[in-house]
């Protein structure tokens, strides 16, 4: 009991390095992110300059991921692309957050039919399968990359209002909640300051598997024409125009494919490695 | 200022059971038409075997939670009067002490910040003088101020206990309310957080309702005792005459319960009635080794001037059998409190 005090979160940190394949995570998403905000500098070629010369040439070192049929490099494209794949992710599941945990830390502590009203939207439109709901509201709101991040973000909130909305009902019932309001917290402070900090690590496991499921989505929706736009790179819209040449020029689909293999399953493994990490069960002592 | 600062009348709270499709199916009657006043700087005691309603009772008084009916007065005022704003400012008078001190402190809060919180609330203390006011409390619970920067995982349960009293006297209340505030703790450290309270009590002229089921603690401290079964008050005077000449046969059951004295009681079978369906007339009646046929039917009410019992019987029962110390000054928390008492200040 010396020395620098042990914060929650230090504490969370240091068992989260501790945790191999979700340090590895980590790193492959901090690789993609850099790729994706560096894409510019570091792309070979000009993801959009076509080559009659250059059209599908199987990958070499001039070209190290090949070209494709308009002979675009890949390997720019691929790197672009991961710009639109982490806006997705990051954005939207940002965007689902801040609609998302409001309205259930409302819902949880306000109780009554406000509750019950909110609890009901969210499983109801938790009851639609995550795609086919992105899928329509991206159509409705017309092909574009903002809209398809726009429909994945409101797909992917009500998870969000009912993990925050449990969480909240769970901690109104602690002793430290109770605490806080026999010291004169209004109602407010209460769910600002004694819930929502308490109930942001399960929040923050939930996000990062999100992600990866945005970016599922984003690729999904591109893939169907209605996210990222031709002749703007994305790994969805490249896998797609790859089906055609999947026996001639199989690298047109293996390197996209393998960017959103290699980002999801990074997600994936961070988020375990966070709800290991942040486990309540790890915090007594 | 003969005024009781907290006077409680007919609080009655009923939690409702509801079946899985939500209809009403009876109710716990937690709390059935209470009626106590605590006077100014003094201790009220209020015992009673666990399930009886008093941490209910408690919370009530604070108002923590609404009762169905009654009325609470602090300092002469309805407290369920006031607006939700005005009872937020008046919890600065009027605190609590949780049972569990593992779960009344915020895990996301430093020590020093849970006890600024309600200096910052009721702006008690001007803006940047919070620092020396959280020392000054921390060092008067026993604790150096150096822990304020540390979180409360890394403290022991006494040590967090000791948190916690610093955070209920921070605004400088005049009524606390102690729900079981050593019964979660190591047997150990009881006596040191027991001589605590009593010293604060002392000090800062506290009015203090100590909610707890360990008779040697309230005996030490306590000016009056209340006992509650099944959410009714059965007995209530000053401590040393309950004690002593015990009126109602469930007290006299609870003092004979307390291990290491030489009482002859007659023991009480069985267990307690649910509070879901109390037994009509006396609710002791089910358990009473007095019981007559009045009891099953009438239910007694709390009567007989300063020392108050609600039993039919009282006037004819078989004086209580003399409270002897099975040794001098020898029940446990006197000797715990002799063998702890030089270690030092820490819990």
């Amino acid at each position: 009991m010396s020395g620098a005090s042990d914060s929650p979160g230090r504490r969370a940190l240091r068992r989260f390095l501790r945790h191999r394949l979700a340090v590895f995570g980590l790193v492959v998403v901090a690789l993609f992110l850099l790729a994706a905000i560096l894409a510019p500098w570091i792309a070979p070629a000009d993801p959009l300059q076509t080559s009659w010369t250059a059209i599908r040439k199987p990958p070499s070192l001039e070209h190290l991921f090949g070209t494709d049929e308009n002979g675009r490099d890949v390997l720019s494209r691929v790197l672009y692309g991961a710009r639109a794949s982490m806006a997705a992710g990051v954005i939207s599941v940002s965007v689902a957050l801040l609609i998302g945990v409001p309205i259930g830390v409302l819902a949880g502590l306000a109780g009554g039919w406000v509750d019950a009203v909110i609890a009901r939207i969210a499983d109801a439109m938790l009851s639609v399968p995550f795609l086919i709901l992105a899928i329509a509201l991206a159509a409705f709101l017309g092909p574009a990359l903002e809209n398809a991040m726009l429909a994945i973000a409101v797909t992917a909130s009500p998870i969000f209002v009912r993990l925050a909305r449990g969480m909240a009902l769970e901690a109104r019932a602690t002793d430290w909640v109770e605490a806080a309001r026999a010291l004169g917290n209004p109602p407010w402070r209460l769910g600002l300051v004694h819930v929502l900090p308490n109930i942001i690590p399960p929040l923050l496991v939930q996000a990062t598997l999100s992600i990866a499921e945005a970016i599922i989505a984003e690729a999904s929706l591109s893939f169907l024409g209605l996210g990222q736009q031709p002749p703007a790179p994305s790994w969805g819209s490249m896998l797609n125009s790859a089906q055609r040449f999947l026996t001639q020029a199989p690298w047109l689909a293996v390197f996209p494919g393998l960017a959103i293999f290699l980002v999801v399953l990074a997600f994936n493994l961070m988020g375990d490695g966070l709800r290991d990490a942040l486990d309540p069960r790890g915090e007594r002592r | 200022m003969n005024e009781p600062l907290l006077e409680l009348r007919d609080l009655r709270k009923h939690f409702p059971l509801r079946d899985a499709l939500g209809r009403a199916r009876g109710a716990v009657r937690a709390v059935d038409g209470v009626s106590l006043a605590v006077a100014r700087g003094t201790v009220l005691a209020i015992v009673g075997e666990s399930g009886c309603g008093k941490s209910t009772l408690g919370r009530l008084a604070l108002r923590l939670i609404e009762p169905d009916a009654g009325s609470v007065r602090f300092d002469g005022e309805d407290l369920r009067a006031l607006s939700p704003a005005a009872l937020r400012a008046r919890r600065r008078d009027m605190q609590l002490i949780f049972q569990d001190p593992f779960a009344s402190l915020d895990p996301r809060m430093t020590v020093g910040a849970a006890i600024a919180e309600p200096l910052r609330l009721h702006r008690i203390v001007p803006r940047g003088g919070e620092a020396s006011r959280v020392a000054e409390l921390l060092e008067r619970v026993g604790l150096r101020p150096e822990s304020a920067q540390r979180w409360p995982h890394e403290f022991s349960g006494g040590q967090r206990q000791r948190i916690a009293i610093a955070r209920a006297l921070a605004s400088g209340p005049r009524l606390v309310i102690g729900d079981e505030p050593i019964s979660a703790l190591d047997v150990s450290v009881q006596a040191q957080v027991v001589n605590l309270l009593a010293d604060l009590i002392r000090d800062l002229g506290l009015t203090f309702v100590l909610i707890s089921h360990d008779l040697g603690v309230v005996r030490h401290i306590a000016d009056r005792v209340a006992v509650m079964y099944l959410g009714s008050i059965v007995e209530e005077g000053a401590a040393a005459t309950v004690f002593a000449a015990p009126r109602h046969p469930y007290t006299r059951a609870l003092l004979a319960a307390v291990p290491g004295r030489g009482i002859k009681a007659p023991p009480i079978e069985g267990d307690v009635p649910s509070p879901i369906a109390p037994p009509a007339g006396c609710r002791f009646h089910t358990r009473c080794p007095h019981a007559e046929a009045l009891c099953r039917e009438q239910p007694p009410i709390l009567a007989g001037g300063d020392h108050r019992a609600a039993c039919h019987l009282q006037d004819r029962l078989p004086p209580a059998p003399p409270l002897q110390e099975a040794e001098p000054g020898g029940d446990r928390l006197r000797r715990l409190q002799a063998f702890f008492q030089p270690a030092g200040t820490e819990a």
